[in-house]
C-alpha cells in the first residue's frame, strides 16, 4: 500500500479549476452568464436607454439639426392630430391581429395538445413551423398577388357567385378599399397569416400542461364542455395566450414593411420610424414614436398581471 | 337493498389488451366497497367505467338500475376524487368546493355557504380562501373530498385516495373516511393496492386480477378464505401449502392456504411436524419465523411462516422445533 490518502492527487489544471467551481458554485455561474450579461447590459439595454435620452432631444425647424437639450417638445409633437392617428391606427390594428390570432389559433392548439399524437404531432409542428421557414418578403409579396383585383380570391368569389359579398366587404366605410391588397382588410389578414404560429406554439405549450384529471374533475362535478373551457382551460391557458399575445401585438405595432405593401399606404408606427430616422432626419420624433410601443406593451403586461392572467403559473 | 352500480359482463379492451375482461359485479347501496388489486389488474378502468371517462368495450354498467351506456359523466349522480385530488390551481379552496353548485346555476351566496359547511365537515373551516398551493398533502385531499361531496352524489369514487399520505395521515384519513362514510349513508367505492387499507376500510372487498375479479367477499372471507392463490399470495402473506404439504395439514389432494399468525411454535417432541428454523424478522407487532420443513418430508422446498407474537418465545436459527396450528384455519382453494 503506498498511497493512504483519501483524495486523489490533482492532474493540472482542470482539476483545480474543478475544484475552485465546487468549493465555491458563485464563480462558475459568473463565468457562464459574464458574456451574455455584457451583451444585455451593453448592446441591448443600452441602446434602449440611448433611444429613450434622444427622444427627449428636439429638432431645430429651420436647420433641421437636433438639439441635443433635454425638452418635452417631441412627445408634445407626438399628440398632433396627424402623429396621434398613426398611434390608434398602429394599436387599433395591433389589437384587431391579436384577437383575430387568438380565435383561430386555439382550436388548432387545442387540438394540437389534447389530441394529435406521434405522427399527427409531428405534422402539426411542421405545418406550423413551415411558414416561418420561408422569406416573410416572398410571403408578403404572395399574399399581395392573393389579394390583389386580379388574384385567386377575387377569382375564386366570383367563380361562385360570392362577387357581392366581396364587392360588400370592400364597400364597408374606414377598413374597405378598392381591392383587398389595397384595403385595411388585407393588411390585417396578412398580419394574422405571418403572427399566427407565434399565438399556437405558446398556446399550445400552455394547453398541453393542464392536466386531463382536472378536465375530468370538471365533467365529474357535472360541468359541460363549455363550462369546463371557460372555467378550467381558459384560466389555466391564459399565460400560454398572453405569451402568445405579446408576440402578435408587439411584433405588428414595430412591423414596418406589411402595412407598406399591402393596404391604403396609410402610416403605421414603424412606417413613421423608418420615414422620420430616414429620409426626414428626425431622430428625436423617430425616438419618440418607437418609444410608444414600449409603454403601451409595459401597461398591457401590467393589465394582464392586475387580471390574474399570470396567477397559474 | 337495492345495488347501487351494477357491471353485467362488462369488458373494456385497449387496442390488444384486455384491461377489464368479462368482469360481473354487484355493489349495494350505503356500502363501502374496495377495489384492490396491483397495478395494471383493471381495478381503475373499472372506477372509470362508473364514472363515465372510459366506456365498455361489451356489455352494460348499470347505477341504480339505470344503463349508463349513453349517459356522459357530467350527467351521472357519480363524483370522483382523484387521485392527483385535480384541485383547480387557480381558484381558491372555497370556490373549489363549490365549483359543482357553481355549474348548476346556484347563487353565489348560497354556494360559498355550502361550501363552507362541507370544509367544516372535513375539518378545514377557515382555510377557504388560501390556494391549493398552499395546503399541505393531506389537507388537499380533504378539499378534492368536499369538493367531491356538495353536489351529494350517490356514489362516491375514491381512486387511490391516500396514495400520496405519509403512514400515520393516511391511518387518521382511514378512519375519518370510514366515519364520514357511515355518517352520510353514500355508496363509496374506492380503488386501492394497498391490502391493509381495503380489509380496514370496506364492508366488501373485490380481489383483481389481470382483468378479472379473482375473489368478492367481506375483508374476513378474503383474508381467512382465499379463493384463489393469487388473493392469498396478494392479500396478506399466506402460506402456500403444495399439495403433498396440504395433506400433511390435513387438506387432501388440494393447493391451501394457512395463515402465519394461525400456527403456533411448540417443542419438536411429539409434534406432528417438526422443522428448523432459517430466519425471523422482527415486526415490531411480533416476529415472522421462517421454518424450513423439508428435510423431514424429503420433499421440494418447503417453507412455512410462523406469526409468533410478541410476548411469544422466538427460537434461536438453527432450532429445530414443532409446529401446531388451528384446523380450520387450513383452507383448500383453486391454483389459479
Amino acid at each position: 500500500m503506498s498511497d493512504l490518502r483519501a483524495a486523489l492527487p490533482g492532474r493540472g489544471i482542470w482539476d483545480r479549476l474543478t475544484a475552485l467551481f465546487w468549493r465555491r458554485p458563485g464563480v462558475l455561474v459568473a463565468v457562464l452568464i459574464a458574456a451574455p450579461l455584457a451583451w444585455l447590459g451593453i448592446v441591448y439595454v443600452g441602446s434602449l436607454v440611448a433611444l429613450l435620452i434622444q427622444s427627449f432631444y428636439s429638432i431645430n425647424e429651420f436647420s433641421g439639426v437636433v438639439v441635443k437639450e433635454f425638452t418635452l417638445k417631441t412627445y408634445a409633437e407626438l399628440l398632433r392630430p396627424a402623429n396621434a392617428d398613426v398611434i390608434v391606427r398602429t394599436v387599433t390594428m395591433a389589437a384587431s391581429v391579436t384577437l383575430a390570432s387568438a380565435v383561430l389559433a386555439f382550436p388548432i392548439a387545442y387540438y394540437a395538445a389534447r389530441f394529435a399524437r406521434g405522427r399527427w404531432k409531428a405534422a402539426f409542428y411542421l405545418g406550423i413551423m413551415l411558414p416561418l421557414w420561408s422569406s416573410y418578403l416572398v410571403k408578403v409579396y404572395a399574399w399581395k398577388l392573393i389579394l390583389s383585383k386580379e388574384g385567386i380570391i377575387s377569382w375564386a368569389a366570383n367563380g361562385i357567385g360570392a362577387g357581392g359579398v366581396l364587392d360588400a366587404l370592400l364597400a364597408l366605410p374606414g377598413i374597405g378599399g378598392n381591392s383587398l391588397s389595397t384595403s385595411y382588410i388585407g393588411t390585417f389578414l396578412v398580419f394574422v397569416y405571418v403572427w399566427l404560429p407565434y399565438m399556437i406554439l405558446p398556446m399550445q405549450a400552455s394547453l398541453e400542461r393542464v392536466p386531463q384529471s382536472m378536465l375530468e374533475a370538471s365533467a365529474a362535478l357535472g360541468a359541460g364542455g363549455l363550462r369546463a373551457l371557460w372555467s378550467v382551460i381558459l384560466p389555466l391557458a391564459l399565460p400560454g395566450v398572453i405569451a402568445g399575445s405579446i408576440f402578435t401585438f408587439s411584433l405588428t405595432l414595430g412591423d414596418y414593411i406589411i402595412p407598406q405593401i399591402i393596404g391604403n399606404s396609410a402610416n403605421f408606427i414603424g412606417m413613421a420610424v423608418y420615414h422620420l430616422q430616414g429620409t426626414a432626419g428626425n431622430i428625436p420624433l423617430a425616438a419618440a414614436f418607437a418609444v410608444v410601443p414600449i409603454l403601451i406593451m409595459l401597461v398591457y403586461l401590467g393589465i394582464a398581471r392586475k387580471l390574474g392572467a399570470f396567477d397559474a403559473l | 337493498m337495492s345495488a347501487a352500480v351494477q357491471f353485467d359482463h362488462v369488458s373494456r379492451h385497449f387496442g390488444g389488451v384486455k384491461a377489464v375482461d368479462d368482469v360481473s359485479l354487484t355493489i349495494a347501496e350505503g356500502e363501502f366497497f374496495a377495489m384492490l388489486g396491483p397495478s395494471g389488474s383493471g381495478k381503475t378502468t373499472c372506477l372509470r367505467l362508473i364514472s363515465g371517462f372510459e366506456k365498455p368495450t361489451t356489455g352494460v354498467v348499470r347505477i341504480f338500475g339505470e344503463d349508463m351506456g349513453a349517459v356522459p359523466p357530467n350527467q351521472r349522480q357519480v363524483n370522483t376524487v382523484f387521485q392527483d385530488y385535480a384541485l383547480f390551481p387557480h381558484m381558491n379552496v372555497r370556490d373549489n368546493v363549490g365549483y359543482g353548485l357553481m355549474v348548476r346555476g346556484v347563487d353565489r351566496r348560497t354556494r360559498l355557504a355550502e361550501a363552507e359547511r362541507l370544509l367544516a365537515l372535513v375539518h378545514l373551516d377557515g382555510f377557504g380562501d388560501r390556494k391549493p398551493a398552499q395546503l399541505s398533502g393531506g389537507q388537499r385531499q380533504r378539499v378534492a373530498l368536499a369538493r367531491a361531496l356538495i353536489n351529494k352524489p350517490r356514489v362516491l369514487l375514491l381512486d387511490e385516495p391516500l396514495g400520496a399520505l405519509d403512514l400515520k395521515l393516511r391511518e387518521a384519513m382511514q378512519d375519518e373516511l370510514k366515519k364520514l362514510q357511515r355518517e352520510l349513508g353514500i355508496t363509496f367505492v374506492f380503488v386501492t393496492h394497498d391490502q391493509g387499507e381495503a380489509l380496514s376500510m370496506a364492508d366488501r372487498v373485490a380481489v383483481f386480477s389481470q382483468g378479472k375479479i379473482a375473489q368478492v367477499g367481506s375483508a374476513t372471507e378474503i383474508y381467512a378464505r382465499p379463493a384463489t392463490r393469487f388473493v392469498a399470495d396478494f392479500v396478506g402473506s399466506s402460506n402456500i401449502l403444495a399439495p403433498d404439504l396440504a395433506r400433511t395439514f390435513g387438506v387432501a389432494g388440494a393447493l391451501a392456504s394457512l395463515r402465519p399468525e394461525a400456527l403456533r411454535i411448540i417443542p419438536a417432541e411429539g409434534a406432528r411436524i417438526t422443522g428448523r428454523v432459517t430466519g425471523a424478522r422482527y415486526l415490531g407487532a411480533g416476529t415472522r419465523v421462517t421454518i424450513a420443513v423439508n428435510e423431514y418430508l424429503g420433499k421440494e422446498e418447503a417453507e412455512i411462516a410462523v406469526l409468533v407474537p410478541a410476548a411469544g418465545k422466538v427460537p434461536g436459527i438453527g432450532a429445530v422445533v414443532g409446529l401446531d396450528w388451528d384446523a380450520d384455519a387450513v383452507h383448500p382453494m383453486e391454483a389459479a
